[in-house]
């Protein structure tokens, strides 16, 4: 093994091995996603990937709000009117066949165009039920996705990034460091060449599937990942590397960011534990066992060498991070969906309209016979008149969401914290079926933490509702101010927003997190009147044993409508919801 | 096309294989919904299941799948004096995200629009899905009214088009697949419950399975000819089921006392209309004969009530137990 591949993590030293291996096996490895903020150290390494690649490749670059009509292909208008029939174009996924597609600003992917890629991934092929026009091409290509992302939740979708075996971040590495990568187009033809002969042996595939189980890596993309990498690397660096070598670097490479908690503190250093259950049926595949325990762990532990300090830490966010990417997906739609399409009408072709280009030239279809008769020379192929203009129209489904501000304090716990939940959960099932977009908040003790943040999945609130506790303070004012902030972000984002508010009133926090009921009141009603101030409609559910002033004066400061608790049946509160939204 | 992964080499994944074999033994349960994360081989399965289909007789040429006498007015294939009929593998027909609504339930046909000035109408999708299936991956991404429009068009039998001065109405029968991951949103509740079956896919957990998963992937990938000839035997056997589970489906008694315990199961968990019923009646028919026994019992309702009905339960708020858990209490108390 060479010095550059041993040892600790080396940011820079992996990343050229990556864009190397990726240049072997584009479709095979799925791709790169290369966190980096755009500055001299990315362009050396897209400018050594290109060195990498064969000249003759198709490169390009995807931005993520490409269209439909482009991305998969559909009908070409230009070409159509000019040869009088319906032409194909092939769609960006199409003409990168055998090449890198570069997408750019990956942490901004939505989950349609996620969903698209990840199709083509999967299949190599794209296909297209678009126009008029049904297309399958061939797509074998590997994405390079570029995430800008500045924020830890601001990262390309979990359903891209599952498929695409290299994460690099690259932000850590100096200007100083990014020397030029090593690998250049003749040694990845070469290995490309090689890479049929180079499949690992059976032992590396138990190997980094074990690896990947014990690094909580759930994905089973990950290990076949890895598995494809192994043979990139045995055919890259050829007889200088070891199977057992290649098949270290490779789960260091690809589990290491993935790696979602550290292997048990005691590692089974016994040959023969019952460390998986016996499976009988496949004793004669096991029976390899003995011999491919240590490279399990030499594995292991080269994966687990890469893992960066730190781990447990970034694990308490990676759940933040999982849930911010729900958050900014459903913010997102809009590039993929722009409402319910309508019909399409014929009328002036204004600024800002688009054609509907199918509807269009069925328009002037049938009329081509008589025109082509009447209308002199014959230069053109198909005769387009104003009239036959079709512009495309949209209902566009006004996005709402529903952020619930839930009071888990000691007073509320203890007189009906289960009921106020079963309340919430009642609502959520609406959201579910309007798909609003819904978001937690809860306060408690001193503070109050969004439990989650936006999110189109509302199975996911429930379930982050069922496990929230109650007891300690309440800090209503930070609550307020929390819900407030949300919704006022939402609000930003053209999201009809609304407030669900349950509590007893009774504050007793306030703003600085200090205890004191009166100046908690104070805070209270001021933040419940800021909140008024930015128009957000907004229900206050009563939750306390028995209705109480305080719950009731505070919905009044909000502008809110106010339910007391004991006398909303499931029927009221959802009626009440509807009415604060429609306000 | 990359070709497909057999069926019977899929590890574990009992739930959704045996959804799958349902539908395909009876197309009226209703689909079949298969909802898990990533990379558990959702598609797989479903795309597997083509190959185990047996082939239908068709009016050659026929855009819509008829079968002789059945389109008679709709293509000029059928409506040859003797219309020749040809065998072709069952349908299974992928609707791809980004698919327009033209595409899907058909149009003018534009090409002879422009080139003949005939106004003809183009089938789509629905038309190659009849008697067949239609899988969407990713259910929960497409756009709420192709949604609506396919599962209407799934529980008539009958795509109906009225646009650009066209009126067109044809059979379209097929069993409706989707599959999607629920953390990228939810479907309606009113679209899951029109689904027949619904199965939670999860990854395998024990190594031994997960090296299984990983060992015949990678055989797959390497030589998908090989690996396929591995497995034609499997297959063939499974073929063969499915197609004496269907001769034996008429013959499949359903006794009145498995309706009784079926309707009490239906009521304790609060399931909404006949559908549940008639789901798990058929379902635990169609699994009956897939196992050669000439009547449904206990057993078999048992082990296709969380598929048909566990997405009907009524939601109830209060109740913080999952639905799985609300499922195992009512079979063990109707059940015993």
């Amino acid at each position: 093994m060479t010095e550059a591949h041993a040892g600790g993590p080396q940011p820079w030293a992996d990343a050229g091995l990556a864009a190397a291996l990726f240049a072997i096996d584009p479709h095979g490895l799925g791709g790169v996603a290369l966190r980096a903020r755009h500055g001299p150290v990315r362009e050396v390494w897209l400018a050594g990937l290109r060195a990498a690649l064969p000249p003759d490749a198709p490169l390009r670059r995807l931005p993520p709000a490409t269209e439909d009509a482009r991305l998969l292909g559909g009908l070409d208008l230009v070409a159509t009117l000019d040869r009088g029939r319906p032409v194909a174009s092939r769609g960006l996924m199409a003409e990168c066949d055998g090449g890198t597609l570069v997408l750019t600003m990956a942490e901004r992917t939505g989950e349609g165009l996620a969903a698209r890629l990840a199709a083509a991934l999967d299949t190599g092929a794209v296909r297209s039920e678009r126009d008029g026009l049904s297309q399958t091409s061939t797509a074998r290509f590997g994405l390079v996705a570029l995430d800008e992302g500045a924020e830890a939740e601001e990262r390309p979708p979990e359903a891209l990034l599952d498929r695409l075996a290299f994460r690099l971040d690259l932000d850590a590495v100096s200007r100083g460091e990014a020397v030029p990568l090593p690998y250049r187009c003749e040694d990845v033809l070469r290995a490309r060449d090689a890479l049929a002969a180079h499949a690992p042996p059976d032992e590396a595939l138990e190997a980094l599937t074990k690896t990947a189980a014990m690094l909580g890596i759930v994905s089973l993309r990950a290990p076949l990942l890895a598995l494809r990498a192994t043979a990139a690397l045995s055919a890259l660096l050829g007889p200088g590397i070891t199977a057992g070598e290649a098949t270290e670097i490779a789960a260091r490479l690809v589990f290491a960011p993935r790696a979602t908690r550290l292997p048990s503190a005691e590692p089974e250093a016994d040959p023969d534990p019952p460390a998986e259950p016996p499976v009988p049926e496949h004793d004669a595949e096991t029976q390899g066992e003995p011999t491919n325990a240590p490279l399990a762990d030499r594995v292991l532990e080269a994966a687990e060498a890469a893992i960066p300090a730190g781990l447990l830490e970034r694990l308490a966010a990676a759940g933040q991070r999982r849930r911010g990417e729900h958050g900014r997906a459903g913010a997102e739609r809009d590039a993929f969906d722009r409402g319910r399409p309508l019909p399409s009408r014929p009328g002036p072709l204004n600024a800002g309209r688009r054609v509907d280009v199918v509807a269009t030239l069925r328009a002037a279809a049938p009329w081509q016979a008589l025109r082509q008769a009447h209308g002199g020379a014959a230069s053109r192929a198909v005769r387009l008149r104003a009239s036959d203009l079709r512009l495309r129209r949209y209902r566009r489904h006004s996005a709402s969401a529903t952020v619930f501000a839930v009071d888990a304090s000691g007073s509320t716990a203890a007189a009906r914290l289960a009921e106020a939940k079963g309340a919430v959960e009642l609502l959520l099932a609406e959201a579910y079926v309007r798909r609003d977009l819904v978001a937690l908040v809860a306060f408690r003790g001193t503070t109050a933490e969004v439990l989650l943040p936006p999110t189109g999945a509302p199975a996911l609130a429930r379930r982050r509702l069922a496990a929230l506790p109650g007891g300690g303070g309440t800090p209503l004012a930070l609550g307020l101010e929390a819900a407030a902030g949300l919704a006022t972000k939402l609000s930003a984002r053209g999201t009809d927003t609304q407030i669900v508010l349950l509590t007893d009133g009774r504050a007793n926090i306030d703003r600085a997190g200090q205890p004191g009921r009166t100046a908690a009141s104070d805070d209270a009603l001021a933040s419940a009147r800021a909140c008024r101030a930015r128009g957000h409609g907004a229900l206050v559910i009563d939750t306390g044993a028995r209705p109480r002033p305080e719950a009731a004066a505070l919905a009044e400061a909000m502008g809110a409508r106010y339910l007391a608790l004991p006398r909303a049946d499931a029927g009221v509160i959802s009626a009440a919801a509807v009415a604060a939204r429609t306000q | 096309m990359r070709p497909a992964f057999p069926f019977t080499a899929i590890v574990g994944q009992a739930e959704i294989k045996r959804a799958l074999t349902i539908a395909a033994v009876d197309p009226s349960v209703g689909g079949v919904l298969a909802f898990g994360d990533r990379g558990t081989g959702k598609s797989t399965a479903v795309r597997a299941l083509a190959a185990l289909l047996p082939e239908i007789e068709v009016v050659a040429g026929c855009p819509y799948n008829s079968q002789l006498g059945e389109g008679a007015d709709l293509c000029a294939a059928c409506a040859a004096p003797e219309p020749e009929t040809a065998q072709v593998p069952t349908p299974v027909v992928d609707l791809p995200l980004g698919a327009t609504e033209d595409r899907v339930i058909g149009a003018l046909d534009i090409e002879r629009a422009l080139t003949q000035g005939e106004k003809a109408f183009e089938p789509g999708l629905l038309a190659s899905a009849h008697r067949g299936f239609l899988y969407i991956d990713e259910v929960n991404l497409l756009e709420d009214h192709l949604v609506d429009l396919l599962l209407d068009v799934a529980a008539s039998g009958e795509n109906v088009v009225e646009r650009e001065g066209l009126s067109i109405r044809h059979p379209a029968r097929f069993v409706i697949v989707g599959s999607g991951n629920p953390e990228e949103g939810e479907l309606r509740p009113q679209l899951l419950d029109r689904f027949g079956l619904s199965v939670e896919v999860t990854t395998p957990t024990t190594v031994a399975d997960r090296i299984e998963v990983v060992r015949r992937r990678d055989a797959f990938e390497r030589d998908p000819a090989a690996f396929q000839a591995r497995w034609a035997e499997a297959e063939a056997d499974l073929r063969a089921g499915i197609l004496a589970a269907r001769a034996a489906l008429d013959v499949t008694a359903v006794p009145d006392a498995f309706l009784e315990t079926a309707a009490g199961l239906c009521v304790a968990l609060g399931t909404d209309g006949l559908r549940g019923e008639l789901t798990v009646m058929r379902a635990a028919r169609a699994a009956a004969a897939l196992d050669g026994r000439p009547e449904a019992t206990e057993a078999d309702l048992r082990s296709v009530a969380p598929m048909a009905l566990g997405h009907r339960m009524r939601r109830d708020p209060l109740d913080e137990t999952g639905s799985a858990a609300r499922l195992e209490r009512a079979i063990s108390e109707v059940l015993g």
